[in-house]
């Protein structure tokens, strides 16, 4: 050994100890509860996570594989969220082919939980027919109809009732409640609907999420065509889109896939069409933001659609 | 085929606009990019431009896709840059494009400093590239208004401007107007690039500067008639660009300053002041 590798190691040796130190400390910080183990449960993405948790209550312990914000379609799994699995009893997916990603990880985390999919037994939508989304056939979007988010809590009340049949009084009043809510959620968004007047409820988006929505509450939703994602359109896209709107009598535009704003406002004052909020379809916003729940969410988007197809 | 050539423009207001402003970008812009390429500072143009990012950059932080705050900022930037590098200059043993190439350098550095503290590589992207699609009642005012002060001052700086060109110690020996012509020249630059990056961000308005200059130099000698055939190629740039942006769906900006460049070669290889072609015939220096 060198005289440097000494220093090394001898540094190495000082730094140890500090390091383990550390490291106890942030381990001592976890709280060791006197409560009954909580059930240990995942959820794949951040709409579901939101009603496993209503349902759940406190007596979950719950984990969101995509947080919010998060693109569940494209999800790349980590190592970590391999263990999540293995140590949860029951892990929540979408199904319908949102994440096609969880069944590999499952078989990779080899623990014992039960796979549960969520949106069984919802009338399914086929997906539009779109190059690069394919979701083998059916759309995954069920949540977007409040009715559909009730089949979701149904089925979650009973996987969990299942998976710890000691709670079964606090999950069924927890689901009671929250499909309440739901109830008066639907009844809310057919209300705002209401409002708008019949010939004026077409908008066009660049979201490919809103099918079952359209189909439940009847908006109609037309993809703008030729809008490509590159930082900067060309003049025929711009053109094509101001054609569409005038051709379609739309109404509003809720265009994300432009990135330039000044564009988008552009089109609007051209074609006399108003300009959308940002709208929430495949995840939530963080807690601080405007759609921290699904019911936030839901709210959110009606309002937006609401202000930008009204007066 | 003359409707291929009118629709979108007779369609589509947005079309006309940004028709109006790259015609008045060429306007302001390519006399100054005669100029320029006379006294062999071409490329001083494309320091300019690095040297607004920071400016534009900061407007953008404090307001947003603001055009005030964002065209203040860059002329306060441009113009710090120029002066320093000018005086720089005129005072030092250092050269011009010395002094400008430490100073724009430096500017560009904090402009990319200052985007990444706050705004993320998109942000950025909205800086560097403008939408000439995207030209509103402000944009398009500003753009003319820069264009119609750049002819005023070129007007009243015409002369000094042109024996500085052709023989700045002459210049220099009879009249002390060398120094205030040279700032002022600078300041236009400066306010042509920063006028030209509304419509097509900072780095292709350079091209909209330089290229017709460029390319209306195979063309004639005289200095009044290449200004005028310069702006001329800008304007037939930034229509012919727009067509082709809109026919073969090209980006618009980029569209433009490829059509510019696509007349440079043409004049290189074809124009009848030293053009490639002319060069290569045999015998012509002999019989000279």
């Amino acid at each position: 050994m060198t005289l440097r590798s000494y220093v090394i190691a001898a540094l190495a040796a000082l730094l140890m100890p500090g390091l383990a130190l550390a490291q106890g400390a942030s381990w001592g910080d976890t709280p060791a509860g006197d409560a009954p183990p909580k059930l240990k449960v995942v959820a794949s993405f951040s709409i579901l996570a939101d009603f496993v948790r209503r349902v759940g209550g406190d007596r979950i312990e719950l984990t969101t594989l995509v947080g919010p914000d998060g693109d569940a379609h494209v999800y790349a799994p980590t190592p970590a969220d391999a263990r999540r699995i293995g140590d949860a009893k029951v892990v929540f997916v979408n199904g319908l082919g949102l994440e096609g990603w969880i069944g590999r990880l499952v078989k990779a985390a080899a623990g014992r939980s039960t796979v549960v999919e969520a949106a069984r037994g919802v009338a399914r939508v086929e997906a539009a027919g779109e190059p690069g989304h394919s979701h083998g056939g059916a759309d995954p979007h069920a949540w977007q109809n409040v009715a559909n988010a009730r089949i979701y809590v149904a089925n979650i009340r009973d996987a969990l009732n299942a998976a710890d049949p000691a709670g079964r009084a606090a999950y069924d009043a927890n689901a009671a409640a929250y499909l309440a809510e739901l109830d008066a959620l639907d009844a809310e968004v057919r209300a705002a609907i209401a409002r708008i007047p019949a010939d004026r409820r077409r908008i066009i988006t660049s979201h490919d999420a809103f099918a079952y929505f359209e189909k439940a509450y009847g908006i109609d939703f037309v993809a703008p065509q030729g809008v490509s994602t590159e930082a900067e359109a060309s003049a025929r896209d711009v053109a094509r889109i101001i054609q569409q709107i005038r051709r379609e009598r739309i109404r509003a535009v809720f265009v994300e896939n432009i990135s330039d704003p000044r564009l988008v406002e552009r089109i609007a004052r051209e074609t006399g069409a108003r300009i959308g909020d940002r709208l929430y379809s495949d995840a939530l916003s963080g807690p601080g933001g405007p759609a921290a729940t699904y019911i936030d969410m839901i709210r959110h988007n009606i309002r937006a659609f609401s202000t930008a197809l009204s007066s | 085929m003359l409707d291929a050539l009118l629709t979108p423009f007779t369609e589509f207001e947005f079309m006309r606009r940004a028709l109006v402003g790259t015609i008045a970008i060429a306007v302001g812009g390519a006399p100054v990019g005669v100029f320029l390429m006379l006294r062999r500072m071409s490329l001083t143009g494309d320091a300019m431009a690095h040297a607004i990012l920071p400016g534009a950059a900061v407007g953008y932080l404090v307001a947003g896709l603001s055009l005030p705050a964002m065209t203040a900022g860059g002329l306060v930037a441009g113009m710090i840059v120029a002066v320093l590098a000018g005086l720089v200059a005129r005072f030092t043993d250092l050269k011009e494009d010395a002094s400008l190439a430490a100073f724009y350098l430096l500017s560009l550095a904090l402009g990319v400093t200052i985007v990444s503290l706050r705004g993320s590589n998109v942000d950025l992207l909205h800086v560097l590239f403008g939408t000439v699609l995207a030209l509103d009642d402000a944009a398009l005012v500003l753009i003319a208004a820069i264009a119609t002060v750049t002819l005023l001052a070129l007007a009243l700086l015409y002369r000094p401007l042109v024996l500085e060109c052709v023989d700045p110690t002459f210049l220099r020996s009879v009249s002390r107007a060398g120094t205030p012509t040279h700032l002022a020249f600078l300041g236009l630059v400066v306010l042509n690039l920063v006028g030209g990056f509304h419509a097509l961000g900072t780095l292709l308005a350079v091209g909209l500067m330089m290229l017709p200059a460029a390319a209306a130099r195979f063309w004639c000698a005289d200095i009044t008639l290449m200004t005028a055939a310069a702006t001329l190629i800008g304007i037939l740039s930034g229509y012919a660009g727009l067509l082709l942006s809109y026919h073969w769906e090209l980006p618009a900006g980029p569209a433009v300053i490829l059509t510019a460049g696509g007349i440079y070669v043409l004049s290189l290889t074809l124009g009848p002041q030293g053009g490639l072609v002319w060069l290569a015939r045999p015998g012509r220096h002999l019989e000279a």
